[in-house]
């Protein structure tokens, strides 16, 4: 069938032809899609409903822990809900929203016709609802879904019962589907850059997610390996875990954590990277300090390699030990404090305007950073000796991820849906959802620092009366906060169906070739690559031409 | 309240703890515990310090963001600067808040040091976690015991118990018997587990360290304050992770001496105290008298797994009136119950429970829940089975911890 | 490279990614029933493996098809051999979690148990008597007595194996780009004979093992460690052979040229990959 004989330009050119027909129609469409676009449009809705549901699940968390005593739950099931939470949160809808916002925006950002290796795309996200139906399926289970935590420390995580093998494989696949989403965005940034984009001309979203692509195949399979020995443990036999055997417990938690650190800045790099677009174009002022930056995100990476046992300083590792990761965790707070900085510096002298994804940002910039400072905080190790396991711990990541990854997501959101759809969204709800977001995320998750410090422990499903009160208070910011979130939902729809229509350029001085296109982006664009030797890439927004 | 812990409220509600945290009452308890020891109070110290750091840097910050919010505002008609690097900036970022941190990590350091010396400890106890109770054994004094939660809030705490938490004194902080220990002394634990990791964590005391089924871990403090702390397993274990308080209790060293005496007076009043009837005569026991005795203990020890209706939550933990082992020979549940199932939550119950108890709730199972087989266990027949079983055993079953935990983790 | 952007190959949509994401769920979801007992799995298990071949056939015959048409040009060409070095890198990192296992259960875990350095007490109340060595069993001595695998017999031979294998590949890659097909042919079927040789020889240790020398998965950390290096290696081997195969019958049917054909490296590149693994395997697993 192979017409070698056909000359292979007019067959190219033929091909191409079938191109320009845009979106097939129906179901097809979305199921068997090479477009980054639609991929990327299936990535945010599938992590959206993800966060729906992971989000629900901490709703069960809050109401059992509103007021002591067990009033809804076993703890069984509670434990399964802080597993499960967490794993859906993480894996479902922070990891997916990320990749769907660089399927949009890294081809838009470098002049790239699509993705570099399309098929493979949509084999990366079409991974993922399948993954997610293995282990959301546990919660049909006898025995319900898995309970050990999402660190699934063994040995209690082998005492899991039906679900072990579901949670083993839906992480396998999650991870295939994360490393080959990596490897395309990697050769998509190195290879299809358009012609005069050199690497320090490249927007820093897309900066960031090379560096994020690069941990993310550097650690995925290390957390496969890890679960794999967790399944050989448990059903073959093997004693990685086992002391009797000479194996040892505290293994699985360093190979855990070796990709778990790695994987607390996949989460929040990319974040990183939006913000450092949506300040400067609402500052109306060019990114202050971009090779910093690059360099600031690259060292927070080399970084995150060697501090893993912070997560483990009470399992009794040497002394020598524990100093090490102290310091070298202490050191993360240079770079990432370059980049605070740097952002604020932006800020400075600005000329600023307050739409809703700018708010966003500015949330997150105070927010991150309050969590940044606990995080150092647990960084000192006989101080973490207190926190560790607390509430303490919780209310850090929960500062760092909410405020931070999630409120960067919601910024990022807000200022592309307009090149998304064609349609501004209604600022005024935009500004509604924000306004209850940043007040009840800080009801919700403040009390826990106290908690944490005053000594409740994490992932118990009853408490001790004295943490009666601020419990209590975080609940209700909870519920608030998950409410709220309807609006934005609801703002979503709106805005896909309708509105005033967006400009090519939709905000007031953006720069970056993603509003060179009209609002919204047509199917294919950057068939041709533009020559952006004398355009500024890198700033974010006008001015500095140099 | 002490000066420190006063500064430490002020400094938390008035800088990076902004808004309705100055509504806190005494109630709301704000920060870390000072603690009655060394290590704690310089723990506090330090945890004061990098607050204070973070607040300091945290107003600078803010400070500056939000005055650039009010006055850098496109509706105050600015036009903005188009400024975008300066290496000089850049480099006091830098190095500033570099130097920050190595002065912060010098005394952290230190104290890390301090803790981490178990070296020259007057009281040496093992102390073993097991799913969900802590066992603690004297090293040098033949004393050992387990460690429960105290009933009242073992009550309270089933799901929709129908009594109210704020009722119970200590609601899950407190135990059937807390670990004793004498004031001014430095007192060393050897952590591990028989089962699961957990932690062992009584805030006021020291920090927290894991119990780690086949290693140990030591942690030690030494206070000259008496009284009662509290504190919780601090590692999610499981089901009733939630449900494993820690007690101690530091007592004058007069109160310690006679206390050790009195637990040492009999090895068999140990048995005793969980027993109480055990040297009642054999001949005493009836169906009924155990049935009794075996329903009080399976409530108090079995129940957190197999469930009060005997059907467990499977297939983590399995149905009793379904299985086996139950409607089969004595010979064999009398095994499973007195040694376990290495490997899974199932532990060894010899080293816990009386013969009496033991005898109680094999019977206790057989007959309830419309099982009824009639089947009347008395003491002696454990004894019996523990007696087949010393001629077999390898290991001396003198210390509980040693025995457990080499066995939990084979097979 | 503002020319060589124009034709970057764009495809519009395809089914296999989809039938492959069936696929796998299918033989993960197996899999899940049949080791929690469930269900016999073992049958959607093998539905979910046939899904998958199939996809890959049909996959890779789309790709080879456009290929062999021409419809690639060099940019997409450095797209797949970028990915290609990527998947390879992801790869390495699998096998680190399982070396630093390896060594951490040698250098950490069971110098501990036998009491040395910080953990004395661990030596002293749990596991009295116990001297680590290497290989180990642990201090619960469990799955028996057990023999060591010398590295001196079927792996030193494995080893001659697999580096030979790696000569014939360069070989026959010289060939092609020198256009030399008979040659290229020859040494391509050289290496995956070679290749099948190895994993034959790895099955016949594997039976020695479990037969006379009573090692297994369940013989402690040595145990473990020992099968799955080998085995994941294994794995990989089969597939890189597999993969040789697929390759040669392309040569056969007169695939590739002297400087178009990437396929070829990749597969080469991913041979030489498990050699190099073998090496580290040889040493650390089997010789030291
Ligand atoms: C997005 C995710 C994210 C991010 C970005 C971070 C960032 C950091 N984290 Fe966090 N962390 C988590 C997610 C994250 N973490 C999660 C999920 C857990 C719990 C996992 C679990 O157990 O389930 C965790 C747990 C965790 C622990 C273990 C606690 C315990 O279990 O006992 C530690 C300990 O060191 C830690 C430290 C840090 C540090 C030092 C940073 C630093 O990167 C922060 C650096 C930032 C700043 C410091 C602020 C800005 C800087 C300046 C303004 C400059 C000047 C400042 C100074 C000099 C002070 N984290
Ligand atoms: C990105 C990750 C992420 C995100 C976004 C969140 C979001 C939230 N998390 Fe979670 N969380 C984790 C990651 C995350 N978390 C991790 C890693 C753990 C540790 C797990 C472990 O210990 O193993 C954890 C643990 C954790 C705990 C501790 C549990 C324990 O220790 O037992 C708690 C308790 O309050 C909690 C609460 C919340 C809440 C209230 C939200 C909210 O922000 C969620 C808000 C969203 C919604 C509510 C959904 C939208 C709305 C609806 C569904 C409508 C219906 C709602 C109403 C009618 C109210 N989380
Ligand atoms: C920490 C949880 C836990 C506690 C407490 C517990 N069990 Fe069990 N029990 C288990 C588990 C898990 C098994 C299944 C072991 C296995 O998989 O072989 C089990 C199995 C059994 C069996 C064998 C059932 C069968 O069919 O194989 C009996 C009998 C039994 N337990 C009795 C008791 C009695 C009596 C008590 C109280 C004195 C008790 N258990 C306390 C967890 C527990
Ligand atoms: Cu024991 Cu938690
Ligand atoms: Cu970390």
């Amino acid at each position: 069938m192979a017409s070698k004989d056909l000359d292979s330009t007019d067959r190219l050119e033929q091909l191409r032809e079938g191109e320009h027909h845009g979106p097939d129609s129906g179901i097809k469409r979305w199921l068997f899609t090479t477009n980054h676009k639609d991929i990327g449009t299936l990535y945010l809705v599938f992590s959206l409903l993800m966060f729906f549901i992971g989000g629900a699940m901490a709703m069960v968390i809050r109401a059992e822990l509103f007021q002591p005593g067990l009033q809804l739950v076993e703890p069984d099931f509670f434990n399964q809900m802080t597993t499960m939470h967490a794993l859906v949160m993480i894996f479902g809808a922070v990891m997916p929203a990320f990749v769907g916002l660089a399927n949009w925006m890294i081809p838009l950002m470098i002049g790239a016709p699509d993705m570099a290796l399309p098929r493979l795309n949509n084999w990366s996200f079409w991974i993922l609802p399948f993954a997610f139906t293995l282990l959301l399926s546990t919660l049909f289970l006898p025995g319900g879904a898995p309970a050990a935590g999402w660190t699934m420390y063994p040995p209690l995580v082998l005492q899991t019962g039906n679900a072990f093998p579901f949670m083993i494989f839906a992480i396998h696949l999650m991870g295939a589907s994360s490393i080959m989403g990596s490897i395309n965005i990697i050769v998509t940034i190195l290879n299809l850059r358009a012609p005069g984009m050199t690497l320090l001309k490249m927007p820093l979203f897309v900066w960031s997610w090379l560096i994020t692509a690069y941990l993310l195949i550097a650690v995925m399979p290390v957390l496969a390996g890890a679960v794999t020995m967790l399944l050989t443990d448990h059903y073959f036999n093997t004693s990685f875990f086992r002391a009797a055997g000479g194996g040892d417990p505290v293994m699985f938690q360093h190979i855990f954590w070796f990709f778990g650190h790695p994987e607390v800045y996949i989460m929040i790099l990319p974040a990183f990277g939006i913000i450092s677009h949506v300040i400067p174009t609402f500052a109306r002022k060019p990114l202050f300090g971009y090779a910093a930056m690059v360099y600031a995100t690259a060292s927070i990476a080399f970084l995150s390699f060697i501090v893993w046992s912070h997560h483990m300083f009470t399992v009794g590792m040497p002394l020598a030990g524990n100093l090490f990761f102290m310091f070298a965790t202490m050191l993360i707070a240079v770079p990432t404090g370059v980049k605070v900085f740097n952002w604020v510096a932006t800020m400075w002298r600005g000329a600023m305007t307050f739409e809703t994804p700018m708010l966003f940002a500015l949330a997150f910039l105070f927010l991150f950073t309050i969590g940044g400072f606990s995080g150092l905080m647990l960084a000192i190790v006989p101080a973490d000796f207190q926190y560790h396991d607390t509430y303490f711990v919780v209310a850090h990541f929960h500062y760092v991820l909410v405020p931070g990854a999630i409120f960067g997501i919601m910024a990022g959101v807000y200022y592309w849906m307009p090149k998304w759809t064609g349609n501004m969204y209604n600022e005024t709800l935009g500004k509604l959802h924000f306004w209850l977001s940043a007040i009840f995320v800080n009801v919700l998750f403040f009390p826990q620092h106290f908690l944490g410090l005053a000594g409740m422990p994490r992932r118990i499903a009853d408490y001790a009366t004295q943490f009666a009160d601020f419990n209590m208070v975080s609940s209700v910011g909870a519920f608030a906060f998950g409410a709220s979130q309807l609006i934005f939902l609801y703002l979503i729809y709106d805005c896909v169906r309708g509105g005033r229509k967006a400009t090519a350029k939709v905000w007031d001085r953006p720069t970056g070739l993603e509003w060179s296109v009209p609002s919204p982006a047509p199917y294919h664009t950057f068939e041709t690559p533009p020559d952006v030797t004398y355009v500024d890439t890198a700033h974010g927004s006008h001015g500095a031409y140099h | 309240m002490s000066a420190a812990g006063f500064m430490g409220r002020a400094l938390s509600t008035a800088g990076l703890w902004l808004g309705f945290a100055s509504a806190a009452s005494a109630a709301w308890e704000l920060n870390m515990p000072v603690g009655v020891t060394e290590i704690t109070r310089e723990t506090y110290q330090l945890h004061m310090l990098i607050l204070g750091v973070c607040v300091v840097i945290g107003i600078i910050v803010f400070g500056a963001m939000i005055y650039s919010i009010f006055a850098h505002r496109k509706s105050r008609g600015r036009d903005a600067s188009q400024f975008t690097h300066s290496t000089k900036v850049e480099v006091i970022w830098t190095t500033i808040p570099f130097a920050i941190l190595v002065a912060m990590a010098i005394p952290s350091a230190g104290t890390l040091i301090r803790i981490e010396d178990t070296r020259a400890s007057d009281i040496d106890i093992l102390v073993t976690g097991y799913q969900w109770k802590w066992h603690y054994d004297y090293q040098d004094e033949g004393v050992a015991f387990f460690s429960n939660l105290a009933r009242p809030s073992n009550v309270a705490r089933r799901l929709r118990s129908g009594v109210d938490p704020f009722t119970v004194d200590n609601y899950l902080l407190d135990v059937d018997q807390p670990l004793v220990v004498p004031a001014g002394k430095k007192v060393r634990l050897h952590l591990t587990s028989s089962d699961v990791l957990h932690a062992w964590w009584v805030p006021e005391l020291s920090g927290k360290r894991d119990a780690i089924p086949g290693f140990i871990n030591e942690i030690w403090f030494q206070t000259d304050q008496i009284g009662t702390y509290r504190g919780q397993c601090a590692e999610l274990c499981g089901r009733d992770h939630a449900f494993m308080p820690i007690v101690v209790e530091v007592v004058s060293e007069e109160n310690y001496a006679s206390w050790l005496d009195e637990r040492r007076e009999a090895p068999a009043r140990a048995a005793a105290r969980a027993g109480g009837v055990e040297d009642a005569a054999p001949q005493q026991w009836t169906l009924e008298t155990l049935m009794a005795k075996g329903e009080e203990t399976y409530m108090a020890t079995c129940v957190a797994c197999h469930q009060a209706d005997g059907q467990g939550i499977p297939p983590m933990f399995p149905s009793l009136v379904d299985s086996a082992v139950v409607k089969g020979g004595v010979g064999e549940h009398i095994d499973v119950v007195l040694n376990g199932r290495p490997g899974t939550a199932m532990q060894a119950f010899g080293p816990q429970l009386g013969d009496a108890e033991l005898a109680a709730v094999v019977t206790y199972v057989r007959n309830a829940w419309g099982l009824d087989s009639g089947d009347v266990i008395v003491p002696d027949d454990i004894a019996a089975a523990r007696a087949g079983e010393a001629e077999t055993a390898v290991a001396g079953r003198t210390d509980v911890g040693r025995a457990s935990a080499r066995h939990a983790p084979a097979e | 490279m503002a020319h060589a952007h124009h034709g970057y190959y764009v495809p519009h949509g395809s089914r296999w990614p989809f039938i492959g994401s069936i696929g796998l769920f299918a033989i993960m979801f197996g899999a899940s029933l049949w080791l929690a007992d469930l269900a016999p799995g073992q049958w959607l298990l093998l539905a979910g493996v046939v899904i998958l071949l199939v996809m890959l056939v049909g996959w890779f015959g789309t790709v080879i098809g456009e290929s062999e048409r021409g419809i690639y040009n060099q940019q997409v060409d450095r797209s797949f051999r970028l990915a290609m070095m990527w998947f390879i890198f992801s790869e390495v990192m699998f096998f680190a979690a399982f070396f630093g296992a390896l060594f951490y259960a040698r250098q950490l875990a069971l110098p501990w148990l036998g009491g040395q350095g910080t953990e004395f007490f661990t030596g002293l109340m749990l596991w009295e008597g116990f001297e680590p060595a290497w290989p180990s069993d642990g201090p619960g001595a469990l799955g028996g007595e057990y023999g060591i695998m010398s590295a001196w017999g079927l792996p030193a031979l494995n080893t001659a194996i697999l580096l030979s294998s790696g000569v014939t590949v360069t070989i026959a890659h010289h060939a092609l780009q020198t256009d030399k097909r008979a040659v290229l042919t020859v040494f391509l079927a050289a290496t995956f004979v070679l290749g099948f040789l190895f994993v034959g020889l790895q099955a016949y240790e594997y039976l020695h093992a479990f037969r006379e020398l009573n090692l297994n998965l369940g013989t402690g950390i040595y145990g473990s460690t020992f099968f799955m290096l080998t085995g994941f290696h294994g794995m990989h081997v089969t597939l890189g052979a597999i993969m040789l195969v697929v390759i040669w019958a392309r040569c056969l049917k007169g695939h590739f040229t002297p400087n178009h054909h990437f396929a070829f490296e990749a597969v080469a590149w991913y041979w030489h990959f498990v050699d190099v693994v073998w090496l580290g395997l040889f040493i650390f697993v089997y010789w030291l």
